[in-house]
């Protein structure tokens, strides 16, 4: 009888493979990429948290003085707390600092004057006591003899720790907090009235019979290839001070949280459409048979079979919409006014007032909502998946006169509202001088007579998009294919993916400030990198990572596991599977990512407003400080180059696609 | 041993081991796998493993899912290694080695055909880099796909071919590069039954033209029963039998295999005097089995074994193994009848037969008749019970 005594496993060490080339060089591959996002995501990150919890603050009982008189006699040693103490030089509440603060030596000596043959000295009372003479850091505890002419120069350097006396200043200061509750509600607000606007506009795509759906679904896009800052420039032509229907606001001014939502809408339109669209695709039809088959009214189906159905999409449409508007930085810069926002408040504290500590702080809190909304859009799109993979009936809408109608009407709205935008921009970018001279001419093209960096900044934005695209694919693609095709070293591969997922959570304008933190510090090796072109590239790579990476997963996800092992067992190495199977079959999904990087790349200004140096102004930022500094039409003008050479992208793509998918994918026709 | 045949068990009959000596035991051992582990945490899928095969063997490992088959053709592959113990194939130890060092082709149950490649580089794709000229390889292409009958086929793409045959483009690849062990994982089961009949015979013939060694893995009983020369029948991450489909078949070694394998009528019974039990109110002879008198086991017997005869047509009793019953139950299954027997000697258990339609109808068999059933004593199977 075969009883299974059940004898244990035999005590030894488990078994190892031994590493092939193959292997060896798929590991040396994620190692590299791996390096790659801890440099440039894990890293700058970290700093930018622990800045967070730095404070500065001179500490005068860490330096001592002695003073001679003029025969050389020095007197008794004293700490510089005890002379402040005496003195009452500097008052306590001047004590903190930020990283830069400097306070001069002098201050502790009234009757100080350079010319005197009077002697000084000075040393710290630990190692770590810093100060400087002239430029040159000091530190220690030996004593420094300086003539009254150097200890002019001599200035004190604060010490730093940590604590949590930033986040205390910043709840104690109410024009910084009140900025939470500002952008919530603002993100709140956008998101009910984009994702209902996007719901009637997916609905009416999917489950009507209207016509028009192809030229409808073109014009959903649009947004999606212009920077945030257009809808910005497009409503305060219209509504603002000098705006064509500002009487239609009666009062109500466009700077401030109604320009913000409108604009908001604007730009996160295309993406909750897209997301909404997608869950009332995968619907089944059966589901509506057997909905009509127990009599439910048109109204109980909706509301027992289409929202159910559609719940996860609209969760995370709701969340996505909300994550991109409290991020969002260039909409509330241009419209905002004096309507502070997070984002917004980061640029205040590290453009403005240099204060680089606070404006880790905004940067943590703004990370928080980011964060949770992240978290909970993973969430429901993994159920999403799951729901998707069943077998369904697609669901095919039967024409209906009155409601085809209703959906048509929608569809225009939107489709009006969004193009209303896009025409005006293109018109303030044309008209002479708006409202007075409405003559057209091309004078606003003229970059190079404005400030913001001229044409240059516009062929420098094609250079970080070109470059984003390349290299930013074969980065993602790379880096998803270890993730996806290789077994073993399963530490390394969570750790990867969740390096990966990571970017989508952090808001640019957190990646560009840690950046700055990071990349600008003397002591980093990769010190050389800031202020060129490569930390943008590198950062924009960063920035949109996480799409990129997921749209490469799941292409990747549906190429059959065996390949490797056939591949392996065929004693081929598997970079020639990679190039010979691989990437071809992944062919679309790694166009759709280049494109998607280049048009971002195109977009973007959160993350790079920090990190543009004067060879490298961006034509989005440059529409930012044109409209800053008050040229407002140039502004409009770069922001439809932007446009139209993200469209003729878009077009070049689509050809280039069709065309290599005829070549390379015969294999797809049956 | 854990698994050794209880002193009792039916013999091999001679004529059985006569010609498995003759024909496999001259070989020596291709593929020798020692004592392999295999925990995912506290779990074992598989314990102690030690099974050889020989050099141009066809072996199926057959289970029910989750017995650790599909787990053990992975270690011999190389794909997902074993915890413990070792493998060598053709004297050289490859326990640890990756799958590019080992020599196997392997055929997945999704094929994984190259989609983008045509038929004829799918099967190239092994004799590449391999510095053999390009005409070398076209001519080992083109006599490869002859070989499995598609010919004219070189130049199509996998997803213009049936799945039958893609499933032999998929072998073709596997043998391009002749390798000394030939592994399936499930190859026939993604296609339906007619093609999957057809293709059990062609990668039969295949595999003894080639001369092979092959271990296809498989949960089909008769997928295994009709292509191995031995099957290693698993359950739980041990071997429960070893032996050739006939061994396995009539003369299963534990109660799992006689219930995995066909199927079986159990009944509760208790041992007397070594050749003997009895179950319900009546004794049966039976071969040796070497239970204590009283011991408890558990008698089978398979529902072809039955044989039916007109009642009172024999002497009843322990005598000639027979019982009077009255089918309560008729099932046409085509090609026999499926009959639910109940009687006095039975206590509550139900019998379970099939008749042949020629016995049922020299037996006029319907719902409700009553007939004298044979137990065969050659034919009870006896296994202990409360293990």
């Amino acid at each position: 009888m075969a009883m299974t005594i059940d004898t244990a496993l035999p005590v030894g060490r488990a078994l190892r493979l031994r590493l092939d080339r193959d292997e060896l060089i798929k590991r040396g591959l994620m190692v590299v990429i791996a390096l790659y996002l801890v440099v440039a995501l894990a890293a700058p990150l970290a700093i930018m948290l622990s800045k967070s919890f730095s404070t500065y603050s001179f500490d005068l009982a860490r330096f001592e003085f002695q003073v001679s008189d003029k025969d050389g006699n020095w007197s008794k040693p004293t700490t510089a707390e005890a002379l402040n103490k005496a003195l009452n030089a500097v008052p306590p509440a001047k004590l903190g600092t930020n990283s830069d603060g400097r306070l001069q030596a002098t201050s502790f000596f009234p009757d100080f004057s350079f010319r005197s043959p009077v002697k000084y000295k000075i040393r710290g009372t630990t190692t770590d006591a810093a100060y400087l003479v002239g430029l040159k850091l000091q530190s220690g505890t030996k004593w420094q003899e300086l003539t009254s002419n150097d200890f002019r120069r001599v200035m004190l350097r604060p010490s730093r720790a940590l604590g949590l006396e930033n986040y205390v200043a910043y709840f104690s200061t109410p024009t910084l907090f009140r900025s939470i509750e500002n952008s919530v509600f603002i993100a709140f607000i956008s998101t009910i009235v984009t994702v209902g606007l996007a719901f009637g506009f997916a609905y009416a795509l999917n489950r009507s019979c209207m016509r028009f759906k192809d030229a409808f679904k073109l014009v959903a896009m649009v947004p999606i290839l212009v920077p945030s800052l257009l809808p910005g420039i497009a409503l305060i032509y219209l509504f603002g001070n000098q705006g064509l229907l500002k009487d239609l606001l009666m009062g109500v001014p466009i700077y401030g949280p109604l320009g913000i939502v409108v604009g908001s809408v604007f730009f996160a339109f295309p993406h909750a459409m897209l997301i909404i669209s997608t869950a009332l695709a995968i619907s089944d039809q059966r589901h509506y048979e057997a909905a009509a088959s127990l009599r439910a009214s048109s109204w109980r189906t909706f509301w027992t079979v289409t929202i159910p159905g559609a719940r996860y999409g609209l969760i995370s449409a709701a969340f996505v919409v909300f994550t991109l508007v409290i991020t969002d930085f260039g909409l509330p810069k241009v419209i905002g006014g004096q309507y502070n926002v997070l984002a917004v408040d980061i640029y205040k504290q590290v453009i403005g007032q240099q204060n680089f500590e606070m404006g880790a702080v905004v940067s943590v809190i703004l990370l928080v909502p980011a964060i949770a909304a992240f978290i909970v859009d993973r969430m429901v799109t993994k159920k999403q998946v799951a729901l998707l993979s069943a077998r369904s009936v697609p669901y095919q809408p039967n024409p209906n006169r009155g409601f085809d109608t209703l959906c048509f009407a929608w569809c225009s709205l939107v489709a009006i509202f969004i193009l209303g935008i896009m025409v005006t921009s293109q018109f303030a970018a044309l008209v002479k001088l708006w409202p007075y001279d409405l003559s057209l001419s091309l004078k606003h093209f003229a970059f190079d007579r404005m400030d913001g960096g001229g044409w240059g900044s516009y062929y420098n934005s094609i250079r970080l998009a070109a470059l984003t695209a390349v290299i930013g694919t074969v980065i993602i693609f790379v880096g998803a294919y270890m993730v996806e095709k290789t077994d073993g070293f399963r530490s390394g591969r969570t750790a990867f993916q969740f390096l990966a997922m990571l970017p989508m959570a952090v808001p640019g304008m957190v990646l560009g400030l840690a950046y700055i933190f990071f990349f600008n510090d003397p002591a980093n090796p990769l010190h050389a990198i800031y202020g060129t072109m490569t930390i943008l590239v590198v950062c924009t790579i960063t920035h949109f990572y996480t799409v990129g990476h997921l749209t490469a997963l799941t292409a990747l996800k549906q190429i059959d596991q065996e390949f490797e092992p056939v591949a392996a067992s065929l004693k081929q190495p598997f970079y020639k599977l990679f190039a010979r199977v691989t990437v071809p079959v992944c062919l679309p999904a790694i166009l759709d990512i280049s494109i998607y990087m280049f048009v971002n790349a195109m977009t973007t200004v959160s993350a790079v407003v920090f990190l543009y140096s004067k060879d490298t102004t961006l034509a989005s930022v440059a529409v930012l400080n044109m409209d800053d500094a008050g040229d407002v039409a140039p502004a409009a003008a770069m922001a439809m180059m932007i446009f139209y050479t993200n469209a003729a992208a878009r077009l070049i793509h689509m050809f280039l696609s069709k065309a290599l998918i005829k070549r390379t994918q015969a294999w797809r026709m049956r | 041993m854990r698994h050794e045949t209880l002193a009792g068990q039916p013999r091999i009959p001679t004529e059985v081991s006569a010609m498995t000596a003759a024909s496999l035991n001259v070989k020596p051992a291709y593929l020798k796998i020692a004592n392999v582990w295999k925990a995912f945490g506290d779990f074992h899928a598989l314990k102690d493993i030690s099974l050889d095969i020989r050099e141009g063997e066809f072996v199926c490992f057959l289970g029910p899912s989750g017995c650790g088959k599909t787990t053990l053709l992975r270690a011999v592959a190389g794909l997902d290694l074993q915890t413990r113990g070792s493998i060598h194939q053709g004297g050289k130890d490859v326990s640890a080695l990756p799958p590019s060092q080992r020599d196997y082709g392997i055929v997945f149950q999704s094929y994984a055909l190259f989609p983008n490649l045509t038929i004829a580089k799918n099967i190239a794709f092994g004799l590449e880099n391999t510095k053999r000229p390009r005409a070398e390889i076209d001519s080992r292409v083109t006599e490869l796909l002859k070989l499995v009958g598609l010919a004219d086929q070189g130049n199509k793409y996998p997803a213009q071919l049936s799945g039958g045959q893609q499933q032999r483009i998929a072998l073709a690849r596997a043998i391009a590069i002749s390798p000394g062990l030939l592994l399936l994982d499930e190859p026939l089961s993604a296609l339906d039954a007619k093609v999957r009949t057809h293709l059990r015979h062609e990668i039969k013939e295949l595999q003894r033209k080639l001369g092979v060694t092959t271990i296809m893995v498989t949960h089909d009983q008769e997928e295994a029963l009709s292509m191995a020369d031995r099957i290693v029948v698993m359950n739980h991450g041990v071997i429960e039998q070893i032996g050739t489909p006939t061994e396995i078949y009539r003369h299963p070694a534990t109660l799992f295999v006689a219930d995995f394998i066909g199927e079986a009528n159990k009944f509760e019974a208790k041992a007397a005097n070594g050749a003997a039990v009895g179950f319900g109110a009546a004794s049966f002879s039976c071969t040796q089995h070497g239970f204590d008198d009283g011991a408890p086991v558990i008698a089978a017997i398979r529902p072809e074994d039955v044989i039916p005869h007109a009642i009172n047509s024999l002497a009843n009793g322990a005598a000639t193994n027979t019982i009077d019953v009255t089918i309560s139950e008729m099932e046409f299954l085509g090609s026999f009848w499926r009959t639910r027997l109940h009687g006095h000697a039975l206590g509550n258990e139900t019998l379970i037969a099939d008749f042949s339609i020629n016995a049922a109808r020299r037996l006029s068999l319907t719902e409700g008749v009553q007939l004298t059933v044979e137990l065969p004593a050659e034919r009870l199977l006896i296994y202990p019970r409360g293990a």
